[in-house]
């Protein structure tokens, strides 16, 4: 009877635990840097927001490891013989979460909301897009103005994701506030400034490879409160973590660390011509002297002192590891001498200029350490801490010398130089506008194949980094620390958190 | 009294006028382009001058606050560009978390502060004196985001007995609320302790030394009742005063110590609207502290004249 007795309380023991295990839910905690701006793709504008859709709205296309274009809402693509058109192949099976189905139409809806919505962040992005057409429920073909390598790349980001056309119309532009794509987890509640809640989709395309049931990201500024959060055990991840707190995560057996170097860039922008100003500046008016300025520059130096050692060093937009890194200017070596008789050929020993720089932590130490460097060369900066706000009018308006800017990258190489240094880009700080320059980016643009466009790049490069509208001194780690019972995260070189394939073991 | 309380009342028109003017011509002078920061790392111009538009920037300085004042008087605070909602139902959201922060913190500084200023007034040249000044003094100079990251170390990383940051709503959860507000509220409470334990040594200490409450001891009324029911009922009313002007020390360092510790409040908003020139949440946030502000120093009035009816004529 005893036996029976403790059979019977096993079985229902190893039931309750089954029952307990089978709903007990998962949640992953992350923690950002920032908090996002307004959950719309069309209207969307920071980085920090992008980490959340890549869990919310699914692309067409999704970038991998190596920087390739994967399909991801499109099943396969195909150019037209002149270049001038896209068709692209949909996945079958994909519905939003409002239950809706992603077809041709939806595709047709997303790109125009894109191209038409008034202060749409994605018009720039589609610019050559001139119309789309619906080949058949499940084929879009996209038609170009003319040529435009970065399209794919371009429908790897925001500009590529779908939204459900039946939300978005009902949403109009509060649209943001109950986003309805077609990605791994959907929208459940935002608490501005709070949180941000996502639950797992059901019926995900592929849901064999979601994990986890809910995603909480906390935006939480200070990387030392985020990190004693991690610590604490109130996060099970963080994005970007401080370099100086590395050893700190290493050293505590509970924590894995991720780092993956960006797709951006950390440089100086030089005022070359957006303001008179530059012609006041020997620094601005002589290529020999900001010659001389990056021969004074050490930038393993650099990256030590600003990065705890925690980035790549790099002279150009794109980091040295990427396919499209021009090989024909390698990163110059420090040369104090060198510079001095630069300076002396100049006719200017001792040229002095403002360095303008943004008052965060990072760029501070930055141009503490590019002052000290410069000075051995007869350099004298003036550093001049500036809010961001004000840094970015003012540059804007060309009343800066030299500017300490960093740039977040985009997967396709066009996004870290067209807008820097083709003329009169919005982001051409710099006041950069040569035609030959201008004539290699739209080269770089309608070129497809990709070793034609290498070409085209190492072309650019003997200019344009001889020119130095920007000196470009190293490419960051994305830092992630994270809970070690975490598993399956994918290292991407954009710094965004794909939760597909994330589980807790 | 009635006339007393509406003169008072009176004066509060033009002064929200007057505010409200500052607030928003202060605003207009901070530099950088709020369009440009709002459209984004892109800064597409086509963004750029939509966002113009949107927030009548591109209208001189008159018809925008024209603009303003007639949405405030209807109750339309304007809406934040960054988050898209309404200005109003931010801070209708983000208030209550700070009021309950504030509460707690000002319970934390009387519950120290007072009867520490007590203590050293009546034993004014004693250890004790010495100690609560000392204490005083460690609790003006320290930096609240310095001891911010001190307790979250202490006491949510090594210890591990309260959470790091955020906020949970007494509704949601009583218990995971109060554990999350302590810290901070601490954090916030502990200087306005010192200020108030330092004001209320002093005028203990006058009145201490006033002609009636040695008239009282010399009657033979108890010490005890002496110190709490002579003379600190008369040292109160500089501290009630001054308890209603620390709001204001209240919610400007609530924007620090929200900042630290992750609490969507008042502060929190404040701070990431002026870095994102959300100007209409800038000045919606800012409008209604300062008639918070105004209002709280009328009720800090009233008190007055209730505590001291000489006070009404004047």
């Amino acid at each position: 009877m005893t036996t029976i007795c403790r059979r019977v309380l096993v079985t229902l023991a190893c039931t309750l635990a089954f029952a307990v295990s089978a709903h007990a839910q998962t949640t992953l905690r992350i923690g950002l840097a920032e908090d996002p701006d307004v959950l719309d793709p069309t209207l969307a504008r920071t980085f920090v927001g992008r980490i959340v859709f890549s869990a919310l709205c699914d692309k067409l296309f999704d970038i991998d490891e190596k920087l390739a274009i994967v399909p991801q809402l499109a099943e396969s693509y195909q150019w037209a013989a002149d270049s001038k058109a896209l068709t692209i192949k949909l996945r079958p099976g994909v519905t939003f979460h409002d239950g809706e189905k992603l077809d041709a139409d939806a595709v047709k809806y997303s790109l125009e909301r894109h191209k038409t919505m008034p202060g749409s962040n994605r018009r720039g992005e589609l610019a050559p897009l001139a119309s789309v057409d619906v080949v058949d429920p499940m084929t879009v073909r996209l038609n170009l103005s003319a040529p435009f390598s970065p399209l794919l790349a371009q429908l790897a980001d925001r500009a590529g994701m779908i939204v459900s056309p039946k939300a978005a119309q009902a949403e109009g532009d509060k649209f943001g506030a109950h986003p309805v794509c077609a990605g791994p987890y959907k929208f459940v509640e935002r608490v501005a400034q709070d949180r941000i809640v996502l639950e797992r989709f059901p019926n995900y395309w592929n849901k064999d490879a979601v994990h986890i049931d809910r995603i909480v990201y906390l935006p939480i500024p200070d990387s030392t409160v985020r990190l004693a959060n991690l610590r604490s055990g109130q996060l099970d991840f963080i994005e970007r973590l401080a370099p100086s707190d590395v050893p700190q995560v290493k050293s505590d057996a509970r924590f894995k660390l991720t780092k993956i170097t960006e797709i951006g860039y950390q440089g100086i922008t030089i005022n070359v011509g957006k303001s008179d100003l530059a012609q006041k500046n020997p620094l601005g008016r002589d290529p020999r002297v900001r010659e001389a300025f990056e021969l004074a520059l050490d930038r393993d130096g650099i990256v030590q002192v600003a990065m705890d050692g925690e980035a790549d060093v790099g002279n150009q937009w794109v980091a040295p590891t990427n396919a499209f890194y021009a090989k024909n200017v390698p990163i110059p070596k420090r040369d104090v001498a060198r510079a001095k008789a630069l300076l002396k050929e100049a006719g200017v020993t001792n040229p002095s200029f403002t360095l303008m720089t943004p008052t965060t932590a990072d760029a501070q130490r930055i141009a503490q350490v590019v002052q000290a460097m410069a000075r051995e060369a007869g350099f004298d900066v003036k550093i001049q801490s500036t809010e961001f706000a004000t840094s970015l009018d003012q540059a804007d308006k060309g009343q800066f010398d030299a500017y300490v800017l960093a740039w977040s990258g985009r997967a396709d190489p066009d996004g870290n130089i067209f807008s820097f240094d083709a003329c009169k880009q919005p982001l051409n700080y710099a006041g950069y506008c040569k035609p030959d320059v201008d004539d290699l980016l739209k080269r770089s643009r309608t070129t497809l194949d990709v070793n034609e466009r290498k070409k085209v790049y190492a072309d650019l490069a003997a200019i344009a980094l001889r020119d130095r509208p920007i000196v470009y001194l190293y490419h960051r780690h994305w830092l992630w620390a994270y809970t070690n019972k975490l598993d399956g995260l994918q290292s991407i070189p954009d710094g965004l958190v794909r939760v597909t394939g994330v589980r807790f073991k | 009294m009635g006339a007393y309380l509406l003169r008072r009342v009176a004066i509060i028109v033009p002064t929200l006028l007057f505010a409200s003017i500052l607030i928003f011509g202060l605003q207009q002078l901070l530099p950088g382009d709020p369009a440009m920061v709002l459209a984004g790392e892109e800064r597409d111009p086509a963004v750029i001058a939509h966002l113009r538009e949107t927030m009548h920037l591109d209208r001189p300085f008159p018809v925008r606050y024209a603009y303003w004042l007639r949405g405030v008087l209807h109750g339309d605070f304007g809406e934040s560009l960054r988050m898209q909602q309404p200005v109003r139902a931010l801070i209708a959201d983000k208030l209550p978390v700070t009021l309950e922060l504030a509460g707690i913190a000002i319970v934390i500084a009387l519950v120290i502060g007072i009867p520490a200023g007590v203590v050293s007034a009546v034993h004014r040249g004693t250890g004790w004196d010495y100690a609560a000044n000392a204490v005083a003094l460690w609790g003006l100079s320290t930096p609240n985001f310095w001891l911010g990251i001190m307790l979250i170390l202490l006491f949510s990383v090594t210890l591990g007995w309260l959470p790091a940051s955020g906020y949970v709503s007494p509704l949601e959860n009583l218990r995971a609320n109060l554990a999350a507000m302590i810290l901070p509220a601490f954090v916030l409470g502990n200087a306005i302790a010192a200020v108030l334990m330092r004001h209320t040594r002093s005028a203990m200490l006058q009145v201490l030394s006033s002609d009636y409450v040695r008239t009282a001891r010399a009657k033979g009324v108890r010490e005890r009742d002496v110190i709490l029911k002579h003379a600190l009922r008369n040292a109160l009313i500089p501290i009630i005063t001054l308890g209603a002007l620390e709001f204001g020390t209240l919610l400007s360092g609530a924007v620090l110590t929200e900042q630290v510790f992750t609490i969507p409040g008042f502060g929190k908003l404040i701070v990431d609207a002026v870095f994102n020139r959300d100007y209409a949440v800038v000045q919606g946030v800012v409008l209604f502290t300062a008639t918070a502000y105004i209002l709280l120093n009328l009720v800090a009035d009233v008190l007055y004249a209730v505590a001291n009816p000489r006070m009404r004529l004047g």
